[in-house]
């Protein structure tokens, strides 16, 4: 890592291993990492995140001793095999569906704190890249383990999902054949999605473990987005933060188990309790959560094509966003005017989210309304239109804000906010 | 330079010649090359839709068990084929709109096969992203698709909604009078 190696073998084995395989020096620089003294709770979600990701290992290579990628037993292995007669399968599937919920609302606020505290800006994008592509493997990998109980939400939103890609010109469908393996959504479909859903952790895991790196050759950012100026300003990671995200991940775990085991399906879908049919579609058909508001934008324009690269490029302004910010100021907190816009653009995603489960002509609070262009003015697809307007409009807003709004003193060292009386030597 | 330090450099035989040892660079990276595209093209064609699933391209179907102004659906390819057969109403109504604005321009009359208008045979998946569009729905009295409301008139021509392209008229071809052979 970057910071010098403190580890001093003290026995006479270590120091054999240490010339050989420096793999306790390893493991002792990475939790004595030097981290900043002053990272609030916002900051425990990498560690609540690589829980995460270890709990859907853990539970995924167990539930893939008992299920069937078949099209004839997938169901059935889940909802009378794994539900009912394996032990503890309810648990273990219950904890893997609710663990990939908790997973997206963990990535969500990291990601948002992210953005709040700047933490993409120089010298740290290629961190920010590696955590985007960590997120769009997230969501392949989420919605490939959807596909597979085999239930009708699984069947319909893998069709719907996988003809999004059939819309780009040329290369278009023959993915997508690619990715059916047959004329349409089929048992090689779901053999081929059970077989990426169990690899595709495996990469997160090696990504995440490009992303620690890419953290530690930089340092930490921290709530004041003030460079760490001394080593008066960090801590090593571990006890201090190690004990942080563990009280963190102990919270996180009691709203975890409240899903688990009182509300286990509360985040699915009654149709998925129902088994696949190729010649009934739901009346509704809508994917988790998680992607509700990228979903809304994809429905939101009338073009097939427009739609899917608009639904990508959602996704996409997240990996422009170190080149579109240009305030030289990292963290919110001095950003007054940002920070406004920035919440803004959370409510619009979640606006996004909510007409993302809505049916596309459904009246907003009942009001009946004249006809603009396609759609009532005041329906699901209007609001859809208004927010994923502003959705995108809150890059280019980073884009002239940075240049044109005038920020709050920033302090000069990350002591400064927390001491009351202006810094002078703190007093022994 | 490097030929006066080479000791071999008076005897040409055995001299090196740059020019064969890029030779040999440029060969063996082509080699690597053309090896690695060969060994990738198995792993990728192992995706397409394998001999048993493509021996299931045809489907043969009795008309008659269709009465007029209903309508059935069949898995052909494990994709919904539906068979309707038509009201005169309907027909009139598909012939009306040929010279309307269409999105995906085509006339009723080659949606169809001479002589057989009454039976109208479509692949049934949303052009748009592959949902399953219910008979009966939506303005034009053909189909409306319940995920992202495309609507569909009543010769499964695209009118409304996101959806690019008119419902698919699979290869089909009349055996008799009451009989078919979709594929």
């Amino acid at each position: 890592m970057s910071h010098p190696s403190t580890y001093e073998p003290k026995t006479g084995i270590e120091r054999w291993l240490d010339s050989r395989l420096p793999i306790v020096r390893f493991g002792a620089d990475l939790m004595s990492y030097p981290t900043p003294r002053n990272l609030n709770y916002w900051y425990t979600f990498g560690g609540i995140l690589s829980f995460c990701l270890a709990v859907q290992i853990i539970t995924g290579i167990v539930l893939a001793m008992h299920y069937d990628a078949s099209g004839a037993g997938a169901f059935m292995s889940v909802e009378r095999g794994i539900m009912r007669d394996v032990n503890y399968g309810w648990l273990i599937r219950g904890v893997h569906a609710n663990g990939a919920s908790m997973f997206f609302v963990a990535v969500y606020l990291h990601i948002m704190r992210g953005i709040y505290y700047g933490s993409y800006k120089a010298p740290r994008e290629v961190l920010w890249l590696l955590g985007c592509v960590i997120y769009v493997l997230m969501m392949a990998t989420a919605f490939m383990g959807y596909v597979l109980p085999w239930g009708q939400m699984s069947f319909w939103g893998a069709k719907v999902i996988t003809n999004l890609i059939g819309a780009l010109p040329l290369v278009g469908k023959p993915i997508t054949t690619l990715l059916w393996g047959g004329f349409s959504v089929d048992d090689p479909t779901l053999n081929r999605f059970f077989s990426l859903h169990y690899l595709l952790p495996f990469v997160i895991a090696a990504v995440v473990a490009l992303h620690i790196w890419a953290l530690h050759v930089p340092g930490n950012n921290n709530p004041t987005g003030v460079n760490v100026k001394s080593d008066n300003d960090t801590v090593a990671f571990h006890p201090f933060y190690t004990v942080k995200d563990g009280f963190a991940i102990g919270l996180f775990m009691i709203m975890f188990a409240v899903f688990v085991f009182y509300l286990p399906d509360a985040l699915g879908k009654a149709d998925n309790a129902i088994p696949a049919n190729p010649l009934v579609t739901p009346a509704h058909i809508v994917p988790e959560w998680y992607l509700l508001p990228f979903y809304a934008i994809l429905r939101a324009i009338p073009d097939k094509l427009l739609g899917v690269l608009a639904l990508a490029g959602s996704i996409g302004m997240l990996f422009a966003l170190p080149w579109l910010d240009t305030s030289k100021v990292k963290s919110m907190r001095y950003r007054p005017t940002a920070r406004l816009y920035f919440f803004i653009w959370i409510a619009a995603t979640c606006v996004l989210g909510w007409c993302g489960s809505q049916e596309p002509d459904g009246k907003l609070f009942g009001i009946e309304s004249f006809n603009f262009i396609d759609y009532p003015i005041m329906s699901v697809t209007w609001a859809s239109r208004i927010a994923a307007l502003y959705y995108f409009s809150f890059f280019g807003i980073m884009l002239f804000l940075g240049l044109s709004e005038t920020p709050l003193p920033v302090p000069d060292s990350l002591y400064t906010p927390v001491l009351k009386t202006p810094v002078a030597a703190p007093a022994e | 330079m490097a030929q006066s330090l080479n000791p071999s450099a008076s005897d040409p035989a055995l001299a090196v010649d740059p020019n064969r040892r890029d030779f040999i660079h440029i060969a063996a990276a082509a080699a690597a090359a053309g090896g690695a595209v060969a060994v990738a093209w198995p792993l990728i064609d192992q995706l397409n839709p394998a001999a048993d699933t493509l021996a299931l391209s045809s489907l043969e179907f009795d008309l008659s068990k269709v009465p007029l102004g209903a309508e059935t659906t069949l898995l052909w390819r494990k994709q919904p084929v539906f068979v309707r057969h038509r009201t005169p109403q309907e027909i009139t109504a598909a012939r009306a709109a040929d010279h309307g604005a269409l999105k995906d321009p085509e006339s009723d009359a080659a949606r169809v096969k001479a002589g057989h208008e009454q039976w109208l045979i479509l692949l049934g998946s949303c052009t748009h992203l592959g949902c399953l569009p219910t008979f009966g729905g939506g303005e034009y009295k053909g189909w409306l698709c319940p995920c992202h409301g495309s609507v569909y008139d009543t010769s499964g021509r695209i009118r409304k909604g996101p959806a690019p392209k008119n419902l698919g008229v699979p290869d089909y071809a009349f055996l008799s009078d009451t009989k078919i052979k979709i594929g």
